[in-house]
């Protein structure tokens, strides 16, 4: 048989029942495009983390309080504990190969400006926070040295928040927001960040000395960053780090730190490997809907070989083989899947695009889910084809041509 | 040209064992038109599957073109079915979704040649004139628009397209009125005199003298075999 021919009878044969074939064809497309969405779902929030880690520099060191255990979101404890201080900030810019080292406090508080109140992060920082963590600002300055030395009382907001506070588009610079009943000058405004780890849309940032003295009453720390020269000596630099900070401490085994040391490399990690069991968890949800649109193809393809029983019998009366019929079977049940495959692809892409656009979740579709559901969607039409073909092609000619 | 040779057929049902066929010698000349008759259940149908090669005999030799086919494998039939023997049957078993040109030229799809369209849609037009439906405009019909008479002239027409060494044709006018059948029959007679072998399964004693040879079976057995 021709494969010219082979295409015709298949073409032919599904437009003979078109809104079965529709019907069949649909299971597969949402099959097909729920997992190319809820992949890339998956994979949108995996590329936002890494990304956003990235952005904030693949050199960076981050010092917490708290013990190191394992690594994971539910290590309890950690950033908790009172241990970081001013002093270990000096002994870390002294380590070779540490570029900027930026001291920081955090700690949620009320905040007002023009009758608008709302619950913020207050980041108390030094000037290094700006180079380290990598922000830019929309307008305004970040906080200056003299600013901390001399426990100024300005603040630099974060996009969202100063949407809270002063409206949408209004320049907040210049203008004045109550911290927990103190009275702080805006003096910058932030870039969005986007949402994810590290976001600082939602917060103000203060100088160091000013959150210390005024609003936490506390001189420790709760994280250090700190940005390194060269990335080769990251490993060697974390290692002096954590050797100085126990002869500060006064801790004789790595095992007891009460502190931990993390490059961003270790955060993407952690990042992606949470991701990915999300990827995995939505896309086996989303396989199953294609598996069930293969069964839709069996059940379809079984009752097309019934009802086309008595014309099996002629074609093979007429002298077509049985690998004839087996092959014009199978190409009907992957041509079905093979347009299912194609619609789906547009279509998970589509949904993938509308979800970014409308919901703001990030999605990624990525080439390799693209080539993927397509391998799946032709090799489901194999699987899911096999059995109604080689079920019309046993047909005895016979006994097919009787039926009734 | 056809030679069956001491033809016996068994079916096995449950622990019954019924005999279809007993001992049928049969030898059928080129150009010949053998018409065969019997009652039902006489076996007739079973000897005309086993002739066309749908059915294997339990036992015996069936020699087609000088050439034993008893040895040979299921594709190896279907390629002599499809070059070999032009197969006619009582309710025509035409693609009632296509065309008339499309049913004549189904055979060509298996036959992997001619595989040119223009040059497949030649020869069923010489098929479809030679079995009166010279009418261009019918070509493009679907098979299920025609009256009874013109579906089985188009079923002799897909029958006749790779110019088959015999017609085999089961109760042809069957399903006919007496003038179709009467129209059909006739076509068959020219068939034959053009050159075609015919075997022809009919219940009529009428159709059975227009056929040169007339075999009779009865409860599996040639009973009868004589020519007009």
């Amino acid at each position: 048989m021709l494969y010219k021919d082979l295409l015709q009878e298949t073409y032919l044969a599904i437009v003979a029942n078109k809104a079965r074939s529709a019907l069949t064809i649909l299971g597969i497309v949402i099959g097909i495009g729920s997992v190319i969405a809820m992949v890339s779902i998956g994979q949108g929030a995996k590329q936002s983390i890494t990304d956003r880690i990235e952005e904030s520099g693949a050199n960076l060191l981050t010092v917490s309080p708290g013990q190191q255990r394992s690594f994971g979101p539910i290590s309890s404890g950690q950033g908790s504990a009172e241990t970081l201080t001013m002093e270990d900030v000096e002994s870390i810019k002294t380590i070779t190969d540490v570029e900027e080292v930026s001291p920081e406090s955090s700690s949620r508080y009320q905040i007002t400006a023009s009758g608008n109140n709302t619950n913020a992060s207050i980041y108390g920082v030094y000037p290094e926070y700006e180079v380290v963590k990598e922000v830019t600002l929309n307008s305004g300055m970040f906080i200056a040295s003299s600013q901390v030395s001399s426990s100024a009382k300005v603040a630099v907001l974060g996009a969202t928040l100063s949407e809270d506070l002063f409206g949408e588009e209004v320049d907040p610079v210049g203008q004045s927001v109550k911290i927990n009943g103190i009275t702080f000058k805006v003096i910058g405004l932030l870039s969005e960040t986007g949402s994810g780890m590290n976001s600082t849309d939602d917060a103000a940032l203060i100088p160091l000395t000013v959150l210390q003295r005024y609003l936490s009453g506390s001189e420790t720390l709760s994280s250090i960053s700190v940005k390194v020269a060269d990335q080769d000596a990251m490993d060697q630099v974390q290692q002096n780090i954590t050797d100085a900070l126990l002869i500060n401490h006064d801790i004789a085994s790595e095992d007891d730190a009460d502190f931990s040391v993390r490059s961003s490399m270790e955060m993407v990690e952690m990042a992606s490997s949470i991701s990915s069991t999300l990827t995995m968890l939505l896309g086996s949800i989303a396989a199953i809907s294609l598996i069930v649109g293969g069964i839709g193809i069996m059940n379809m393809m079984l009752t097309s070989v019934t009802e086309r029983t008595r014309e099996i019998g002629l074609r093979k009366a007429i002298g077509a083989k049985s690998s004839d019929i087996n092959k014009q079977f199978l190409a009907e049940s992957i041509m079905l899947t093979f347009i299912g495959g194609i619609v789906g692809i547009i279509g998970g892409w589509l949904a993938s695009y509308l979800i970014t656009k409308f919901s703001g979740t990030a999605t990624s579709v990525t080439y390799y889910s693209v080539a993927l559901a397509f391998g799946v969607s032709v090799v489901i039409g194999v699987v899911f084809g096999y059995y109604p073909a080689r079920r019309a092609s046993r047909l005895n000619p016979i006994d097919a041509l009787r039926y009734e | 040209m056809i030679e069956l040779k001491k033809i016996y057929k068994k079916y096995q049902v449950g622990d019954a064992e019924s005999q279809i066929l007993k001992n049928i010698n049969l030898k059928i000349e080129e150009g010949e038109f053998t018409a065969i008759m019997g009652p039902s259940g006489s076996g007739k149908t079973t000897m005309m599957n086993i002739l066309g090669m749908l059915d294997t005999p339990t036992s015996g030799q069936y020699i087609f073109n000088g050439k034993n086919i008893s040895s040979l494998s299921g594709d190896e039939l279907a390629e002599i079915r499809l070059k070999n023997i032009g197969f006619i049957f009582q309710s025509f078993n035409l693609l009632k979704r296509s065309t008339v040109m499309r049913n004549v030229i189904m055979p060509f799809i298996y036959a992997e040649k001619p595989n040119g369209n223009a040059e497949r849609e030649k020869k069923a037009a010489m098929a479809l004139k030679k079995v009166g439906l010279g009418q261009e405009k019918l070509w493009d019909h679907l098979s299920n628009q025609l009256s009874g008479g013109q579906m089985q002239r188009v079923a002799i027409a897909r029958a006749l397209i790779n110019n088959p060494d015999v017609l085999l044709a089961d109760e042809p006018t069957g399903n006919l009125d007496s003038k179709s059948g009467y129209e059909i029959m006739n076509l068959f007679i020219d068939l034959n005199k053009q050159g075609h072998t015919v075997v022809m399964i009919t219940h009529s004693e009428e159709i059975a003298q227009l056929a040169h040879r007339v075999i009779q079976i009865k409860d599996g057995e040639i009973i009868k075999d004589y020519r007009n």
